[in-house]
């Protein structure tokens, strides 16, 4: 139950949001430089921890939703306190997260420990006054947006309105505005009349950084559409169509599920998109939809391996992906606790390891590097003693600096680039 | 349309293994292969039998594969269909209902096995039972035909499970070619549902699920055969289908 399911920093970095299998929310917090502790700045610490979702029994199908979170959203902060979404497989709640680091004293019908005073103690008036008091960081939900998705929900968008969030879930995608819990607007349904029929589910849903009208989603056959709610109301046909075309010459049985995307990303500049499928992490100008515009293998040597990672079903691993805050550089997750950085102007590409006995704090990761075939080199691990259990499937980038989040399994790790 | 030449994926690991022994095993043939993928897959959809809803989109992709092995398989002529000019031939495209699959934990929940998995491994357990009248009845007036498919599989796969694994698997398949779409519910109201506990037949499964091992599934036990609620399965695909437009609406 400790299970980190999402991690994802708000809007300025300075918090960062973990949800778990438990339905538990921890928000950490970034230290503020101090004189005192030069070296404490860019440590986080745990600012706040709730129990988000709990686990529900639906009764009409004799079925449990899973309080696990599956996804958090930041909303921009707009005053003094912060607000997330935060989605379990059928339900959304909006949360607000506020400090209170003063209390009220002097009042004159209660006592200092909460009791009435009785009436005829009451000999003066007196205004009460705020003293400091320790901080307290209180987390209430505020609304909670229920049963408006048949099927599991993957993904939540908040738009750049700010007013309104998409949630979708394996068939359909649902408009939300953010004060309204009783309505929502279904903008793309694809189930079809006969689920017999049925061939692809919707993977991942963003809406565009800037332009609000515009949203993706990403499918299990590996594609992508972009669709403009200016268009229709119900944005089953799509302003465009990315896909790129399969080469014939790798094709085989597994090449459908390994081309399912996992993740959709847009960039900062709305220019690009990520897409992360089983084996690659691809970059499309939303300019040209034939084809990707750059392609990185994450961990190619498990190609050859596809059918026992069916078996073992991890091959339907979902892993993340994000970029950093310039765009320059892309991250994604991979198995044996390894995560891959890509730099996308020198091509350059690092795979670090996020465990205890290769991260101490402070010290410099090492680079590792799998071993494909031939002849294993020292500090090389083979592919046949990678831990497919140790798999990284959700990261964070912090928006302005460089400080990525790394979610293995019930850990979360937190790297900084070092600055001489 | 299909790719010859498959890359030897599934038996990676065992090859080095194997060639050192003394009895050098013979590099599995592509049709082998298939056919493991096949079973492994069809028993990978019968597990999606828990409390919790399973995973949309993994079903689908695993019905999808199915889908193309068997779509490979028909072309292949492996895989010969009897009454060819016969109408229902659409319905060959949906040789596996994703929706029955999917519906099955609802089913699960209430207490009733799973109806359509158990359609597929209730069929090549039933060949070990060797019990079943109902099912034999079916199969009687398909056997000759067969006996030439029956051949090459056998030929091909010697463990007989898996050659009677086909061979019911077909049944379901040109049966349901055969009728009318809406003919699944009568064809589980004709097969005999006496098949095993779930529990076995997982613990089966587990023995089977190994990284690196993508052995043929040919150790199901032999199953204790459960009553059979043959009588509540229109009855079921009727409450799932009213539940379905409840909760949907």
């Amino acid at each position: 139950a400790d299970i980190i399911s999402t991690v994802e920093f708000n809007y300025t970095g300075d918090l960062l949001a973990t949800g778990d299998k438990g339905g538990r929310v921890v928000i950490f917090q970034r230290e503020q430089e101090t004189k005192s502790r030069p070296l404490s700045r860019g440590e986080y610490n745990v600012y706040s921890t709730f129990q988000s979702h709990e686990p529900e029994f639906d009764y009409l199908k004799s079925l449990e939703i899973e309080e696990k979170i599956n996804k958090i959203r930041w909303l921009p902060q707009q005053n003094a306190a912060h607000f997330l979404l935060s989605t379990n497989d059928k339900t959304i709640k909006l949360w607000k997260i506020s400090e209170r680091d003063k209390r009220a004293e002097g009042y004159n019908l209660k006592d200092e420990d909460g009791r009435l005073r009785e009436p005829f103690r009451v000999t003066e008036l007196r205004v009460p006054t705020l003293k400091p008091m320790d901080l307290m960081v209180e987390a209430s939900p505020r609304r909670t947006f229920a049963n408006a998705h048949t099927y599991h929900i993957n993904s939540i968008s908040v738009n750049s309105d700010y007013a309104t969030y998409l949630s979708a879930d394996d068939l359909r995608i649902n408009l939300w505005h953010l004060e309204v819990t009783n309505r929502s607007f279904n903008i793309v349904d694809i189930k079809p009349a006969n689920m017999e029929e049925l061939t692809e589910v919707i993977t991942a849903a963003e809406f565009h950084p800037h332009h609000c009208n515009e949203f993706v989603y990403s499918s299990s056959k590996g594609t992508i559409r972009l669709c403009d709610m200016r268009s229709a109301a119900l944005c089953d046909q799509h302003s465009k169509f990315f896909e790129e075309p399969e080469d014939p010459s790798s094709r085989s049985f597994f090449s459908e599920i390994i081309s399912s995307i996992s993740d959709v990303k847009f960039s900062h500049s709305g220019r690009y998109m990520m897409t992360r499928d089983y084996l690659s992490v691809k970059v499309w100008d939303l300019n040209m939809e034939n084809r990707p515009v750059e392609t990185y293998q994450v961990h190619e040597y498990l190609r050859s391996k596809l059918c026992s990672l069916y078996e073992n079903d991890c091959i339907f691993d979902k892993f993340e992906c994000c970029w950093n805050g310039s765009d320059s550089t892309i991250m994604t997750g991979s198995y044996n606790n390894f995560f891959r950085t890509f730099e996308r102007e020198s091509h350059r590409d690092t795979t670090l390891e996020a465990s205890r006995e290769s991260s101490k704090p402070r010290a410099v990761l090492k680079p590792r590097k799998v071993c494909a075939s031939g002849k294993r080199k020292k500090d090389e691990i083979t592919v046949d003693s990678l831990d497919f259990n140790k798999k990284i499937l959700h990261t964070a980038w912090h928006p302005m600096e460089n400080i990525i989040a790394v979610a293995a399994t019930n850990n979360l790790y937190l790297f900084q680039e070092k600055v001489n | 349309m299909f790719v010859r030449g498959l890359k030897r994926k599934c038996f990676d690991g065992e090859e080095d293994i194997e060639g050192t022994l003394a009895g050098i095993k013979a590099i599995p043939s592509y049709n082998l292969q298939r056919q493991s993928l096949l079973d492994m897959s069809l028993v990978k959809l019968q597990l999606c039998h828990m409390l919790v809803e399973p995973n949309l989109c993994r079903s689908v992709l695993i019905a999808n594969t199915v889908r193309q092995i068997q779509e490979e398989m028909t072309q292949d002529g492996t895989w010969q269909m009897i009454n060819t000019q016969s109408p229902g031939q659409a319905s060959l495209d949906r040789l596996v209902s994703t929706d029955i699959l999917c519906r099955s934990s609802r089913d699960q929940a209430e207490g009733k096995h799973l109806p359509a998995y158990g359609a597929f491994s209730k069929d090549f357990e039933s060949d070990q039972a060797q019990e079943s009248s109902e099912t034999m009845s079916t199969t009687s007036s398909v056997q000759a035909p067969r006996n030439l498919q029956s051949n090459v599989w056998e030929m091909e796969n010697p463990q007989e499970n898996k050659g009677n694994f086909q061979k019911s698997l077909d049944q379901i398949f040109e049966t349901l070619e055969n009728k009318s779409p809406n003919s699944v519910e009568d064809l589980f109201s004709e097969v005999d549902n006496s098949y095993y506990d779930l529990d076995t037949m997982l613990t089966g499964m587990m023995s089977n699920t190994k990284m690196g091992h993508c052995d043929s599934l040919e150790t199901f036990s032999s199953p204790t055969n459960t009553a059979s609620n043959s009588n509540c399965k229109s009855d079921l695909n009727d409450l799932d289908h009213i539940v379905e437009i409840l909760v949907e609406s």
